[in-house]
């Protein structure tokens, strides 16, 4: 029993992963008063382009920086729509998500059905580094210069400007790093957790990343715990259906989202509430 | 090139100009904000800025803080020119702004909201050092406050010391403030003056932003009078006769007469007793509030923000459901009444936050001014709207109130602040209310709309109206009121009559019992 | 304001023509980008857009395969249309379109019931699972303030999964065997179609119907009114006691009802059978999204773009024939428009005009207050 449980948390850590990568993230951008709801998109991106890319190298870990920095031009784009067009934040992600998930549709067709060659490591690499991330971005947020500086212009922009704090690059900045960290949470996905490309393999994933934001508080912290909780959740949907069919239990993650928001939707003042700029574009000179 | 408009007096000093305006012009859609302005700040002096509402006093402000671009004209600093493209420039130039809607960012701590400005914070928990020179800085000039506290639980006169606070760590050497007295007690505005004293003992020049003629003489060395965007002449403050700088101000003198009551105060048209009411964050915000209101009376109630008022008029008109307490309309208990059916029972209510919840900006004049009664006939037949009904009760109240729009078709956004304002006045009184609840009705207006809206409400006081006049303006209370409450900390501390001595009520606002 | 050249770009009313224009040039702009797309792929763009052109518009018999997706897509994005109106973020079409399917299936294959009725009892049923599907996450905004959005999405999985394991379980047909269907709906439960094509015109009619009944809503009635002042100012609406709860409510119970239809069209009048839900819904749901937001805020208008994304949708079939691209191409399409669009957006505001450079703008004499911005 008690090994039945180490091994469904294992694999719940592995699971967990690219959730904890995509929403450490995405809870900078939301840190900075940008949501982007083109995490799915962005992962899939990262996905494919860094099974491409370690499939045609021949190393992974290129491919996971080819799929960091196809996340952060995709997130580029968001910030560019969102921040200095200030269009709509939940349309443009959703767009984003749209764009992400047609492009790698398109581009990697021919790349599907084959095994990557050389797969990273499933547990010793991205796991370990996605909780030492959660720690150092959890310092750099509440206790430096800059997590003030960002902490400011997601919950007043005006008074960041006031400040002559660079607003809608600071802006640009926390959007892009969110980008990087779902492309690598995408590549995780091919290169090391099922090394291989399959069209729409993200299947949602971006979605719980969002969730998962505001769950955690937009704390970083908060987000390991939330990452492994939901991780374990998705590995128990493959884990127990030698006992129930797979369909209500793949349906868990989501069903139980809700209910998590529902139920973590009253909280206390002074924790978890959500920047107060969040998807607000700013104008100066506007109040 | 020197000014072309008004006067410029001859001002002997010593002290060399810091910094000087030249022939700045600033024009927003429809409205000529700045119009060639020039003036000089010297070194260690105090310069009142005096215009009405809409002189363009905050567009030059923002100018100089690198808020707005200039279309034209230049400013010196130190007989060099400089370009101020952001709040950046402006830093880097000494300038400090405290603006009158403060830029803070309420959950943060005072620390934290001022760390983030100095250079030379360490990157490493830059709070902890900032909070050892919070402390200094209040000691020097007299600005007192934890550095540790939530910005939310300030004060607004704390809060103020944090935004001189957040300027002069920076090293500002100009520092300017707008409106500064508009959210202060009369005590804790002389306790500001002493404060700019001492600043301008140590050499620093600062730009006083005032609509507010005896705050002028109180503090000022030299005073800039602005109108309609151009600068009318600058004087001395020692011995300015008040009623020429009045006149200056407003181009005439100002006829500060109202119309005398007609008719005696009748039966109560309010009465509330014991009224509690939780405020945002759950706490009570209104404590155990009692007091009725007359027909045919002005009942101010005078107060800093943030002591209840808002949610006070929030409980009274429907959009806060009190906690306990009784409301009485005209003898009848409304607690708990949706705002619609106050509206229907004669509650009118002229909204603080004017643009923001009084208009739907988007949709147009007409549909605005049938914003409350859409749903009734004749403007609705069952669930179908009829909007020529709507287009013609608009063309009536447009022509009788005055506002200013080509076509009722035109969106309400596109209107000037007064017209908004006359807009809702309109709505709000065309079904002849028997209680008025106007917030800060004249806030942010000239003097001219002002006068109207101040001789529309005293109307329908004279028709048998109750009026409850909540404001942060003294003055307007003092001038309107026929009773006047004072509120501290959600409780109603006092009600005197009209004429009540200002020092006392003051006092009273700042939360000391008479003594 | 800004001056280029001789042209001054200037704050105004937004009018019809120049929202219509610049709708336009942003899906002009679009193909371009996607043209470039292909180009990368490794097909020259001049040609697939011929191809497309010929297969897909001028080829005898195309009509009707541009009308078939613009059926679900007009009964998706005319009910959006309202839920954006009041500024709720309805992304759950695709799920809500699913609920409706999975209610008209039950009505179909297990209700007992036959006969002329039953086709009405399938919308019925349809709007009544596509509402139903809707208002949770509408109650869940409205009490405990959730985020429309996330439920929303979370909702389409949800009902995603539970059409797959329906299909694959107990709705399972016996006499279909290893596939993953239900059986087929009786006859009565087939929607007529226009002869020689394979267009369900009823729901095509309900789809106009809703559209226009949504004008009528928005525009005529005091509902409307309501819809409209709590999308533009929900502080208003407080202020003058809008029930946001009723606004809420009521359009997220329509426009999922709306959807709910539309899976009732998919399941009697194309596949006559539940199937699996990426065959029920070839993201119908969130391509409504564009359709809606394309529209501006106009049901009626939905008709137009619902018969655009319709010809997107049919290209992507002459693609995936003629090209052998994948169908997925279609959300290359529906990310760039959809970028396009909400980029373009804030021209709307704008308006440039022919004005060579004047010296200076003369004040007018305001009368009454004339307060610049940030003056108060």
């Amino acid at each position: 029993m008690l090994e039945w449980v180490a091994s469904v948390l294992v694999r719940g850590m592995a699971f967990g992963t690219p959730l904890l990568w995509g929403a450490l993230g995405e809870i900078y951008a939301e840190r900075a008063g940008v949501v982007n709801l083109g995490v799915e998109g962005m992962m899939i991106l990262g996905a494919f382009v860094a099974f491409a890319t370690a499939q045609t190298t021949g190393h992974p870990v290129l491919g996971l920086l080819a799929a960091a920095g196809v996340g952060g031009a995709a997130a580029l784009l968001h910030a560019f729509v969102s921040v200095t067009l200030r269009a709509n934040q939940y349309v443009s992600g959703l767009a984003l998500t749209m764009l992400g998930l047609g492009l790698a549709g398109l581009l990697g067709r021919g790349w599907e059905g084959f095994p990557l060659d050389h797969p990273l490591p499933e547990l010793s690499v991205l796991p370990p580094l996605g909780v030492l991330a959660a720690v150092l971005l959890w310092a750099l947020l509440y206790h430096t210069r800059w997590g003030l500086i960002l902490r400011t212009v997601g919950e007043s922009p005006a008074a960041a400007d006031a400040q002559a704090v660079p607003v809608e690059l600071v802006r640009y900045l926390a959007v892009v790093f969110g980008g990087v960290m779902a492309g690598v949470a995408g590549g995780f996905l091919s290169v090391a957790y099922r090394p291989a490309w399959t069209e729409g393999m993200t299947g949602g994933m971006g979605w719980i990343v969002v969730a998962l934001a505001i769950f955690a508080g937009w704390d970083p912290l908060r987000a390991v715990g939330a990452a492994l909780l939901f991780g374990t959740l998705f590995h128990l949907s493959f884990r127990l259906q030698t006992w129930i069919p797979p369909e209500p239990l793949q349906m868990m993650p989501f069903a139980f989202t809700i209910l998590v928001l529902a139920l973590t939707s009253r909280r206390g003042a002074r924790t978890g509430q959500a920047p107060e700029a969040l998807g607000v574009p700013y104008v100066r000179g506007e109040r | 090139m020197r000014s072309d408009a008004g006067v410029t007096a001859d001002l002997s000093s010593a002290a060399p100009v810091r910094l000087a305006v030249r022939n700045i012009t600033k024009s927003f859609p429809g409205v000529l904000a700045n119009d060639r302005i020039s003036l000089d700040l010297r070194a260690g002096e105090v310069l009142a800025l005096l215009g009405e509402n809409g002189a363009g006093k905050t567009t030059l402000m923002n100018i100089l803080y690198g808020l707005y671009q200039p279309d034209a004209g230049e400013i010196l600093l130190d007989g060099r020119p400089v370009r101020i493209h952001s709040p950046r420039d402006a830093i880097a130039c000494g300038i400090g702004m405290v603006p009158q809607h403060f830029l803070l960012v309420r959950r943060h701590t005072v620390a934290e909201n001022i760390a983030l400005g100095p250079a030379g914070t360490p990157f490493w928990r830059p709070v902890r050092q900032v909070a050892a020179r919070v402390e200094e800085f209040g000691r020097r000039y007299g600005l007192a406050v934890d550095p540790h506290a939530a910005v939310w639980q300030l004060s607004a006169s704390e809060q103020q010391r944090v935004e001189i606070l957040k300027a002069l760590l920076r090293g500002a050497e100009i520092l300017i403030l707008d409106e500064p007295t508009s959210v202060l007690t009369p005590q804790e505005a002389a306790q500001l003056f002493e404060v700019l004293r001492r600043m301008r003992g140590e050499g620093k020049s600062v730009i006083f932003i005032t609509h507010k003629l005896d705050e002028v003489t109180a503090v000022a060395d030299r005073v800039t009078v602005l109108r309609r965007g151009r600068v009318v002449g600058t004087v001395p403050a020692a011995g300015a006769d008040t009623a020429a700088l009045a006149r200056m101000m407003v181009g005439r003198d100002l006829d500060r007469a109202l119309p005398p009551r007609r008719g005696r105060p009748g039966p109560p048209v309010l009465e509330v007793s014991d009224l509690w009411v939780a405020g945002d964050r759950g706490r009570p915000a209104v404590r155990g509030v009692s007091f009725t209101v007359a027909a045919g009376e002005v009942f101010g109630i005078a107060g800093v923000a943030g002591n209840g008022q808002r949610e006070l008029v929030e409980a009274l008109t429907g959009l806060r459901p009190p906690a306990r307490g009784q409301v009485r309309l005209r003898g009848v208990p409304v607690r708990g009444w949706t705002p619609r059916q106050l509206a229907r029972a004669g509650v009118a209510h002229v909204p603080e936050e004017r643009t923001r919840a009084g208009i739907v900006p988007s949709m147009s004049v007409a549909d605005n001014l049938i914003l409350r009664r859409y749903a009734d006939p004749p403007f609705a037949r069952g669930l179908l709207l009829r909007p020529a009904e709507a287009l013609r009760a608009a063309a009536d109240l447009i022509a009788a109130h005055d506002i200013q729009t080509p076509s009722p078709h035109r969106p309400a956004r596109l209107l000037s602040g007064g017209n908004i304002q006359k807009l809702i006045l309109a709505r709000e009184l065309s079904a002849d209310p028997s209680l008025i609840v106007a917030s800060h009705p004249t806030a942010g207006l000239d003097v001219a709309t002002t006068e109207r809206i101040h001789r529309l409400l005293l109307e329908h006081r004279d028709r048998g109206a109750g009026v409850l006049l909540v404001s942060e303006d003294l003055d307007e209370i003092l001038a309107l009121s026929d009773r006047i409450g004072v509120m501290f900390d959600g409780r109603l501390v006092a009600v005197v009559p009209a004429g009540a001595d200002r020092q006392q009520i003051g006092l009273w606002m700042a939360g000391r019992a008479a003594s | 304001m800004a001056q280029v050249g001789p042209f001054r770009i200037e704050r105004a009313e937004t009018t019809g023509w120049w929202t219509v224009a610049v709708s336009a040039a942003a899906v002009v702009a679009a193909f371009l980008v996607a043209g470039a797309v292909f180009w990368a792929y490794g097909l020259d763009p001049v040609r697939a857009y011929a191809v497309i052109v010929r297969d897909g518009l001028l080829a005898p018999g195309t009509l009707p395969e541009v009308l078939r997706p613009t059926i679900p897509l007009l009964l998706v994005g005319a009910g959006l249309v309202l839920a954006f109106r009041a500024q709720v973020y309805n992304i759950g079409a695709e799920g809500q379109l699913l609920a409706g399917a999975v209610a008209a299936t039950w009505v179909a294959l297990f209700s007992g019931l036959r006969g002329p009725m039953t086709l009405p009892a399938m919308f019925a049923a349809g709007f009544a699972a596509g509402a139903l599907w809707g208002l949770l996450p509408a109650v869940l905004r409205l009490r405990l303030s959730v985020n429309e959005v996330i439920s929303t999405l979370m909702m389409n999985y949800v009902a995603q999964y539970l059409v797959s394991w329906l299909v694959t379980g107990p709705w399972k047909g016996p006499s279909v065997r290893g596939f993953a269907y239900t059986d087929p709906f009786p006859a009565d439960a087939w929607l007529a179609l226009i002869p020689g094509t394979r267009i369900h015109w009823p729901t095509l009619v309900v789809g106009v119907v809703v559209a226009a009944a949504g004008a009528l809503l928005l525009g005529r009635t005091t509902l409307g009114f309501e819809i409209r002042v709590q999308g533009e100012n929900p502080e208003a609406a407080r202020y003058v006691g809008v029930s946001a709860l009723r606004t809420t409510l009521l359009v997220m119970a329509l426009s999922g009802g709306a959807a709910g239809l539309a899976g009732v069209g998919e399941v009697a009048g194309v596949h006559h059978k539940l199937l699996d839900p990426t065959q029920v819904s070839l993201g119908y749901g969130y391509t409504g999204i564009i359709v809606a937001w394309l529209a501006r805020g106009r049901p009626l208008a939905a008709v137009l773009t619902a018969a655009l994304f319709g010809l997107i949708y049919s290209a992507g079939d002459v693609m995936q024939v003629s090209l052998q691209m994948p169908f997925r191409v279609t959300s290359v399409f529906n990310g760039l428009i959809l970028f396009f669009l909400i980029g373009s957006e804030r021209l709307l505001a704008y308006r440039i005009r022919w004005a060579p450079a004047r010296v200076a703008v003369e004040a007018p004499a305001a009368a009454g207050a004339s307060a610049p911005p940030g003056e108060e």
